[in-house]
């Protein structure tokens, strides 16, 4: 059932141009479509919900609902008649200490992102882990959490995953295996390990890390190697050539009051962005009292979230991006050798404001370089930050975290020549997929089939699962014990909630086969490896804590202040600026699937990318202009040739991406890994090389008349202007206060404004409001994650997001506000407004959508019958419709993590955000029986606790002490569509920008 | 040609259209009242149990208290029923070798729950919680019923929603002193009502909430 595309009209750029520099042309759009007005649009808006999603246009289709729907209503009609099948009761044999049937536990434990270690806790109910929050004791975390750390839960549960040892893709077990394993190694042993390799991602793991230098006592000639598509390569090369050593940087957001990114996204990827961003945006909260805000100046190719945080964003190319670098670099007198003075095209007034800005503020900026710039660049911001006086102040330099620092290229192609020469015996591949993520002209695959045994230990099957002898299937990290570092170092238990669900081995319990401890609990290694470090005198105590706070402390990375070397060496052609029509392509990481190893997550897969809102899919992502020079359009394929190496994806024009610059971004286009995976996007490491490994510059491009769908999100649920966005700069709020509430509505409605009695709505006990600031919230769409594994929120599948029936609860509209070209970007959380004067709840025919007293808009599932009149009825377009079954109800391990607070919801129900009332709920009884108050804060929401830069606040709004409504009182709270006198508990800050006047004024 | 039916067919007529609707107002009236009848709703029909455990026994017989098994009741939405090594405590020095306790020794012995019928089954979208309405004065009796003069386990109530909403509109009705709670043998006094009143105050029972729909949907 997809759209017909064919029938869209074509954009017409030039067009959506005039519009925008005519002066009817409005301040704020969501899409491309929206703002040439086309026919499509048009028609969208006037819908309750977007075309086809109430309806079936294909006529097969539609023949089998109807003959489906005849059978489901004579059953439904008798199951309703029908009495609920008798239940068991399941006592436990022994009781475990603190488990309460029907209250959950919380565990810290801590979640491998590329290595590296965010602390988490993780709720647990009878045993079976549900839902992750931040650890606000951990410094990764301090509370929030990114929707990637939310969405792992799922992983846990992926139907996908694999089950049982497999030998050359037929079903063994882990001791026939290890007869052979162990078999293998004895000739190793004899051969002092000369054909032995060991392939594994990132290891932070100081457990891991021992059982290694273990491992290559026994087999001193065997081969340790690390590869991960997306690492720090170039951020390392860059800190050897700054500083001639590897150091690890670490940013303090709170002490700065300047931040300059060049192509870094730190507030929404890396794995401590949710501290980072936390830090960053604490830093510009203009509530509590705080007047001032930092400023941040943004330097990218393709936007991302922290790109629309941005002060001033420049887009930029990779080349240009270098060479703003290298002047930035040479104004503050910063030594280089290589090149000379080069130009990177941005405007120089940016330049010079940004130069003389950050001479201002030394020791209180923070200049920082996304992972994917080049070595040259990252050097220079080591430069930049020791001339600036940072280092020591707002940057943290120490010893690498990783157990051994490796540039992964280099230990690769090491591995694929040994291969080829057929050195190589026996290879334990540790986690990852090579096969599918090494660069194409490595022939990775070609030279793994020339080792004998080749072992792959993974959590559900891949392309190199396929292309090994042995597959073993690899514990969730939920399911082991296990240690990481964080960013900063410092070590956190890796605890597990669940025994394993199904035959699984770790990481850990690989290597310790490997170094003759088979058989060693997992606890125990890492317990018998901290007791070593003798870091307490009274170790037990020690541990106790460490597994209750997770965090292990005074293991924190020695503190560095090393001298940067007398002058940069940087390459040739660093900074040169291409010709005027070379494009180049960048590779990226997705932000939600990330290098592909949750391609099979389908809450990840389904949620809207932050700022291109497109789900399931992967594109071309190109500029208006550059759409227009090379005649691409959306939604058609395109062949891209970079080298020898051609792709075929679909294009996508993105407002804000760099003229000549393609992004695609990686992780799609799976062969093998699971049913979610497969299928969705293309894969584009086909265009990656051992030289280029992220792309490079004369990438040609061959547009086609082809079509293929993509599902975006952008246009769905659109409330159509009406100035539901509002933002300003600082100066402006400080001369201007009430900016928020002059002349948008023509009136705003008086508050006695109603034909009802208002006596009869008294809201005397708790109120609960929200707020969200929407100067902090960059789209990151935690929350949404968040939301959807705290009430049990179905993923419906792409040809459903076509049909606009996404279900998720709090969605989060992008803005673009004025030029085509370099577009402001303005993210927008719409949850459900719980309004007092609900538009919702006049209509329901069954009282299915009633008010409680307490003033939340209740939705009752078990009343309603699925008129859907509410959700045409809702100005904000918050309700959603479980058109079909989406919930997964035949998956066993699926429902291990539904939350069991929450109904699961069926088909012809209506949903919506409920405040979390689950949450309220048991807040009100545990204050009721202990005879207490609920307190400020005790109730969080699931999306208010993901957030990681605290933009969304829930509270009480009758307790003028709580921060809503001391947020709420701020001149900045202001309520969308309140003209039309729904009178929304939630509201919203304005948005606030701190530009540099320099900049500005013109 | 003749009349095929005669004038004193018109009785007949007016009869069918009169049992008509007399069809179709008794069907309606059972479909909508079939669920008030204690059969259907299993109300007073004891279930069968892997072990035909006696609270008339336990309670009445030996006087142990409610929460000696039930230990989460004042602490969590469920109740909590006993791990098989709460029965052990004292089934391991008394009635060791009785048969009917062999599921019990086999449960502790194979390491393996014991699987009890629910009696007391609320749908899926119901979000019952035990310990605020101990906490607020209502019995166990008031809901479970005389449940130590119970052989084997029934349930005394419908659960329906009606039956819930009865309570909850007027709570001053069956409201009881907390000490009173755990009570099989509580009578209510004469003046239940003024009781009640002065319970609800004095207990914070927020009336006016509790017949919001998300109280107990959700």
């Amino acid at each position: 059932m997809m759209p017909d595309i064919n029938s869209r009209k074509q954009l017409e750029l030039a067009d959506v141009r005039d519009r925008i520099s005519s002066e009817s042309g409005q301040a704020y759009w969501r899409s491309l479509d929206e703002l040439a007005q086309t026919d499509e649009f048009a028609q969208l808006v006037q819908r309750e919900f977007p075309e086809q999603a109430d309806e079936l246009k294909d006529p097969v289709t539609r023949r089998n609902f109807l003959k489906l729907m005849g059978a489901s209503f004579a059953l439904g009609g008798l199951s309703g008649c029908t009495i609920q099948p008798g239940e068991k009761i399941v006592p436990q044999v022994r009781a475990p200490e603190d488990i309460i049937p029907g209250k959950p536990l919380f565990y810290a434990t801590a979640y491998p992102q590329h290595g590296v270690g965010t602390g988490i806790l993780v709720e647990s109910h009878m045993g079976r882990p549900t839902k992750i929050e931040g650890n606000p004791l951990h410094p990764a975390s301090r509370g929030g959490t990114s929707g990637v750390v939310q969405a792992s839960i799922l992983d846990l549960y992926d139907p996908d995953r694999s089950q049982t040892v497999k030998n050359g893709g037929r079903i063994s077990t882990w001791s026939s295996f290890l007869d052979n394993f162990m078999h293998q190694l004895g000739l190793q042993g004899v051969k002092e390990g000369a054909g032995l390799r060991i392939l594994t991602q990132t290891v932070t793991s100081p457990t891991q890390g021992a059982l290694l230098a273990e491992i290559g006592k026994k087999y001193p000639k065997a081969q340790w190697h690390q590869y991960e598509a997306v690492n720090r390569d170039n951020y390392h090369a860059g800190s050897s050539l700054a500083y001639g050593r590897h150091v690890n940087a670490v940013y303090d957001f709170s002490k700065a009051d300047l931040v300059l990114s060049l192509d870094s996204d730190f507030a929404n990827s890396g794995p401590a962005s949710a501290r980072y961003a936390r830090d960053f945006a604490a830093k510009r909260r203009v509530r509590d009292g705080q007047k001032a805000m930092n400023r941040l100046y943004v330097a990218e190719s393709s936007p991302t979230a922290t790109g629309s945080l941005a002060d001033h964003r420049l887009a930029l190319g990779g080349k240009a991006i270098e060479a703003l670098a290298l002047h930035i670099a040479q104004a503050l007198g910063v030594s280089s050798q290589g090149v000379g003075q080069v130009d990177s095209g941005a405007p120089a007034k940016w330049v010079s404001a940004l130069i003389s800005d950050l001479k201002s503020h030394r020791g209180r900026s923070i200049v920082t370089a996304g992972d994917a710039a080049s070595p040259g660049v990252h050097a220079l911001v080591h430069a930049i930050n020791a001339a600036l006086g940072n280092v020591g102040q707002t940057v943290h330099l120490s010893d690498p975290i990783e157990v051994q620092p490796a540039l992964h290229m280099d230990s690769l192609q090491t591995l694929v020549s040994a291969m080829d020469a057929g050195q190589v015996d026996l290879l334990v591949i540790l986690g990852g997929n090579p096969v599918y993520d090494a660069p194409i002209d490595l022939n990775f695959a070609d030279a793994l089939a020339k080792v004998d045994t080749r072992v792959h230990l993974s959590l559900s099957e891949n392309e190199t699962s396929d292309q090994c002898h042995w597959h073993v299937p690899e514990s969730h990290y939920l399911e082991a014990w296990g240690d990481l570092r964080s960013h900063d170092g410092l070590a956190s238990i890796v605890q597990p909630l669940i025994e394993p669900l199904y035959k699984t081995k770790s990481a850990l319990d690989f290597l310790a086969v490997m170094a003759d401890k088979a058989g060693t609990p997992g606890l125990e290694l890492v317990r018998q490896y901290w007791e070593s470090q003798a870091l307490d005198a009274n170790f037990a105590t020690y541990w106790r804590r460490a597994l209750h706070d997770g965090v292990l402390p005074g293991t924190e990375a020695v503190k560095r202040t090393p001298k940067v070397v007398g002058a940069i060496q940087l390459a040739d052609d660093f900074g040169q600026m291409p010709e005027e029509d070379v494009v180049e392509l960048q590779l990226r990481p997705d932000p939600m699937v990330g290098d592909g190893r949750h391609a099979n997550n389908g809450w990840l897969q389904e949620t809207p990318r932050p700022i291109t809102k497109l789900t399931w899919d992967n594109a071309a992502l190109v500029s208006p202009a550059t759409a227009l020079r090379l005649r691409l359009q959306n939604e058609r394929l395109a062949e891209l040739r970079l080298g020898d190496n051609t792709l075929r994806v679909p294009v996508w024009i993105v407002p804000g991406q760099a003229d000549n610059v393609v992004t695609l971004h990686l992780g799609f286009g799976r062969q093998r890994g699971g049913r979610v995976a497969e299928g969705s996007g293309f894969n584009a490491y086909l265009l990656s090389t051992a030289q280029q490994p992220n792309g490079g510059l004369g990438l040609q491009i061959n547009p086609s008349f082809d079509q293929y769908p993509l599902a975006c999100t952008q246009e769905h649920h659109s409330m159509e202007g009406r100035s539901l966005v509002r933002e300003s700069s600082l100066e402006h709020y400080k001369s201007h206060p009430h900016f928020v509430h002059e002349g948008w509505y023509a009136h705003d409605p008086p508050d006695d404004l109603t034909l009802y009695n208002r006596t009869d709505h008294q809201y005397d006990g708790y109120a609960w409001g929200m707020i969200i600031d929407l100067g902090s919230c960059m789209g990151c769409n935690a929350c949404s994650i968040a939301c959807q594994a705290e009430n049990n929120i179905p993923v419906v599948g792409k040809s459903q997001v076509l049909n606009g029936r996404e279900m998720a609860w709090i969605r989060i509209d992008r803005y673009y506000k004025g030029e085509l070209d370099d577009p402001g970007i303005v993210h927008q959380p719409v949850p459900c407004m719980q309004c007092e004067n609900a538009p919702c709840e006049v209509v329901c025919p069954v009282a299915a959508t009633v008010h409680s007293a307490e003033g939340l808009n209740d939705m009752v599932y078990n009343r309603c019958v699925g008129t859907r009149y509410c959700a045409n009825n809702c100005p904000y377009k918050v309700r959603r419709f479980n058109f079909l079954l989406y919930t997964d109800k035949e998956s066993e391990s699926l429902k291990l993590q539904r939350n069991p607070d929450v109904t699961v919801r069926s088909r012809g129900v209506m949903e919506k955000c409920t405040y979390c009332v689950q949450r309220i709920n048991m807040a009100r009884i545990e204050a009721k029986t202990s005879g207490k108050d609920i307190a400020d804060g005790q109730i969080v929401t699931a999306c208010e606790q993901a957030c990681p830069t605290e933009s969304i606040v829930f509270g009480n709004i009758n307790d003028p002490q709580s921060r809503v409504s001391r947020y709420k009182a701020s001149e900045l709270n202001y309520g969308i569509l309140t003209d039309l006198n729904t009178r929304p508990r939630t509201t919203y800050l304005a948005g606030l920008k701190n530009p540099n006047p320099e900049i500005t004024e013109s | 040609m003749a009349q095929i039916f005669p004038r004193s067919a018109n009785w007949a007529s007016k009869a069918s259209i009169l049992t008509l609707l007399l069809v179709v107002a008794s069907v309606l009236g059972v479909l909508l009242n079939i669920n008030r009848i204690h059969f259907v709703n299993q109300v007073n029909v004891p279930l069968d149990q892997p072990v035909p455990f006696s609270h008339k026994h336990h309670v009445l017989g030996l006087g142990i208290d409610c929460r000696y098994c039930h230990v989460s009741v004042e602490k969590s939405a469920f109740a909590g029923i006993p791990p098989t090594e709460t029965c052990m405590t004292c089934h391991s020095q008394i009635w060791t070798e009785a048969p009917i306790l062999e599921p019990v020794r086999a449960s502790y012995r194979d390491d393996t729950p014991i699987q009890w019928n629910r009696v007391h089954d609320l749908p899926d979208f119901v979000y019952f919680n035990h310990s605020i309405h101990v906490s607020k004065g209502i019995g166990c009796q008031t809901c479970h019923g005389q449940v130590d003069q119970m052989p084997l386990m029934w349930k005394a109530n419908s659960l329906n929603m009606e039956w819930c909403i009865e309570c909850h509109n007027d709570p001053a009705q069956f409201i009881r002193p907390r000490d009173q709670v755990f009570n099989m043998n509580y009578q209510p006094p004469a003046d239940q009502e003024s009781l009640g009143k002065r319970l609800v105050a004095e207990y914070e029972v927020e009336t006016r909430q509790l017949t919001n729909c998300s109280i107990c949907h959700r």
